[in-house]
């Protein structure tokens, strides 16, 4: 239903069509029908070969549900992933397990991502040998990553993931990722747990390791700045639903969606000149179990007219590869004020 | 990709290997004295009761009723007689033979059984999870001891239908104790992490779940092992495992029993035994645990 960019794109590296999560809570013998938490709705978005699509939004909204779909860490309900146009575990294309090979993810928590019980060492071999690879290549290849990653191999194999500082576990996840010679990154919020200082150093890592390795980042975070730092395109996400996409200055200079202005607001700015004018969006957003009807943003938008409960805003396409899902950028929508968002503030 | 990358940089040899996982927890077991002192006493008991033809003063089954409830020390008799003038040491010394295999042997099959089964339905989840966790419910539901009586009742008396009877028993704990363990460890990130590199189940359950949940399970199975004993003894008291004259320390402990306000030292020598390896199987068990923490 949502498809955002109908042209076929060949670059797209990743590309998700209608992608759907919805968790069964509650339920049981006495406890009635179970309740779905719609975690993730009918997204689609793709990532071209080479960039970084940043990934912004609250927590709840479905973030690190959908990095997980993306990785078949969970299963998903319906819609498709596919990677360089081939279908992912479908009966034709590509094998989950080639998809992980091409594709890999770094956790936000940098130490229960590690077992506690293996050396730095066994952690980042530990993929490579299952896939085969020799015992003595893995290591040689274990000793270069954590030496391209900025922890001297002599110093560091050996030890236990308590050991080792935040960055330095990050960067261990780091090179365990890579060691898999993947062309993509997921990163769930790789540097939210870290200090500014190390969380700096990190960042730079990623945007040379990427320029080296032509990797293909997918960013998730809700810290805006950072997102706006490492980013090519971003897409901001609300309760489970894309509420707009596109480059990361029409995204930060040109936000059209509510929703996202409101986030750009609440972002602190160094530039008096530009200090926080309207109120950020207040209160926590609805739970995903029954989400408002209609537009999901609507019991939180300053611009909510009926038409906005009663149905929902498709991610409008406006140029190309720019989508916004918001009846007052759709004409024709019922809605009072549309158009109005285009005169920015 | 990275290969290629490799040529251009100093490639730093692989000298440093890291010795293991289980290098270091032997290596911090061996350290630790009270697990040392344990392991030593532990396989005293096993040597003697492997070697008791050779060591033992005297025959398990023959006594003279004139020579009954000597006192520890009398001359012939270093721990004494018991109520039918047999000599205690020697006794004691086989006994060992039928206690360890009645405690070790079910505890063994139970923590592979048991562990195995709870640590699939932790692992697995969802209707895995609920068809092996009900089925061990129901098991659960029968208090142990009549269980391991009905059991070794309907299989008919001797050895081996007795040591199934008590593996059957003691099954259901430890799969109890390996599920909730292994439903802890399966959330955390590093599982989804090796789950991302492809590996299949079995290859994740060995290289990251195993280490991670064996201690607990461990040191709740060595405190098992008495249970197992104690009950072995009961099921060789109703006439259902050993059989008298056999020496079997839970036997002994309960033919003693008259004999309790005669010699009330002699007859809590057997008691004694039970007491020892269990005591130093559990501190082992502990120690164990701790040598497997990387942590400390």
């Amino acid at each position: 239903m949502n498809t955002p960019e109908t042209q076929k794109n060949q670059a797209a590296f990743l590309e998700t069509v209608d992608l759907r999560k919805h968790f069964e809570v509650g339920g049981g013998f006495l406890s009635g029908p179970p309740r779905m938490v719609q975690a993730v709705s009918d997204i689609s978005f793709h990532v071209d070969e080479g960039t970084t699509l940043g990934v912004v939004g609250e927590s709840g909204c479905g973030k690190s549900t959908m990095a997980r779909l993306l990785m078949g860490l969970i299963e998903r309900d319906s819609g498709s992933i596919r990677i360089l146009g081939q279908e992912v575990g479908g009966t034709e294309g590509m094998s989950l397990r080639e998809a992980r090979r091409q594709m890999q993810m770094v956790f936000q928590d940098s130490f229960g991502s590690l077992n506690p019980r293996m050396t730095i060492e066994g952690s980042i071999m530990f993929g490579p040998l299952v896939h085969g690879v020799s015992r003595a290549d893995a290591r040689r290849r274990t000793h270069a990553l954590l030496d391209r990653v900025g922890l001297e191999p002599s110093r560091y194999t050996a030890r236990y993931p308590h050991e080792l500082s935040g960055g330095q576990r990050q960067r261990v996840n780091i090179a365990r990722a890579l060691a898999m010679e993947p062309r993509m990154l997921v990163l769930d919020e790789p540097v939210s747990a870290l200090d500014k200082s190390v969380e700096a150093q990190v960042l730079n890592l990623l945007l040379d390791l990427k320029e080296e390795f032509g990797l293909t980042y997918i960013f998730i975070s809700h810290d805006l700045n950072v997102v706006q730092y490492i980013s090519d395109r971003v897409m901001v996400m609300y309760l489970g639903k894309i509420v707009e996409i596109g480059s990361v200055e029409e995204i930060y200079d040109d936000a059209r969606h509510p929703y996202t202005r409101a986030l750009l607001n609440a972002m602190p700015s160094m530039d008096p000149a530009h200090r926080t004018e309207s109120a950020p969006i207040t209160g926590e957003p609805p739970s995903p179990i029954d989400p408002p009807s209609g537009c999901r943003f609507h019991t939180r938008c300053p611009f909510a007219e009926d038409i906005c409960e009663k149905r929902e805003p498709e991610l409008q396409e406006k140029q190309t590869r720019r989508a916004v899902a918001c009846h007052m950028e759709h004409p024709g929508s019922g809605h009072s004020q549309v158009g109005s968002s285009r005169h920015d503030q | 990709m990275i290969a290629s990358k490799e040529k251009d940089r100093p490639v730093v040899p692989p000298e440093v290997v890291s010795r293991g996982y289980w290098h270091g927890v032997i290596s911090r077991l061996l350290r630790d004295k009270v697990s040392v002192a344990c392991m030593i006493i532990l396989g005293a008991i096993v040597l003697s009761a492997i070697f008791a033809p050779l060591i033992a003063p005297g025959d398990p089954t023959v006594g003279s009723v004139l020579e009954r409830l000597k006192p520890i020390g009398e001359p012939g008799y270093l721990l004494g007689t018991d109520e039918l003038g047999r000599d205690m040491l020697t006794r004691l010394l086989y006994g060992g033979r039928m206690s360890l295999i009645t405690g070790v042997v079910p505890v063994t099959l139970a923590l592979i059984i048991g562990g195995a089964l709870g640590t699939i339905a932790g692992y697995v989840g969802g209707w895995t999870n609920a068809v092996i966790m009900r089925t061990i419910d129901v098991i659960f539901a029968f208090p142990s001891v009549l269980l391991a009586v009905a059991i070794s009742g309907a299989l008919g008396a001797g050895l081996e239908n007795m040591l199934l009877a008590l593996t059957i028993v003691l099954i259901p704990p430890i799969v109890r104790i390996s599920e909730s363990v292994t439903t802890q460890v399966r959330e955390l990130d590093f599982v989804d992490a090796a789950r991302a590199s492809g590996a299949g189940s079995l290859t994740i359950i060995r290289a990251h779940i195993l280490g991670n949940i064996l201690g607990p399970i461990f040191v709740y199975s060595s405190s098992l092992l008495s249970v197992s004993i104690i009950l072995a003894s009961g099921l060789s008291f109703i006439g259902l495992g050993a059989k008298p004259p056999t020496p079997e320390w839970g036997l002994m402990l309960n033919t003693l029993r008259s004999a309790i306000y005669t010699q009330p030292v002699i007859s809590a020598l057997p008691g004694v035994m039970i007491f020892i390896v269990s005591l130093a199987s559990n501190l082992l068990s502990d120690g164990l645990r701790s040598a497997m923490d990387v942590q400390r």
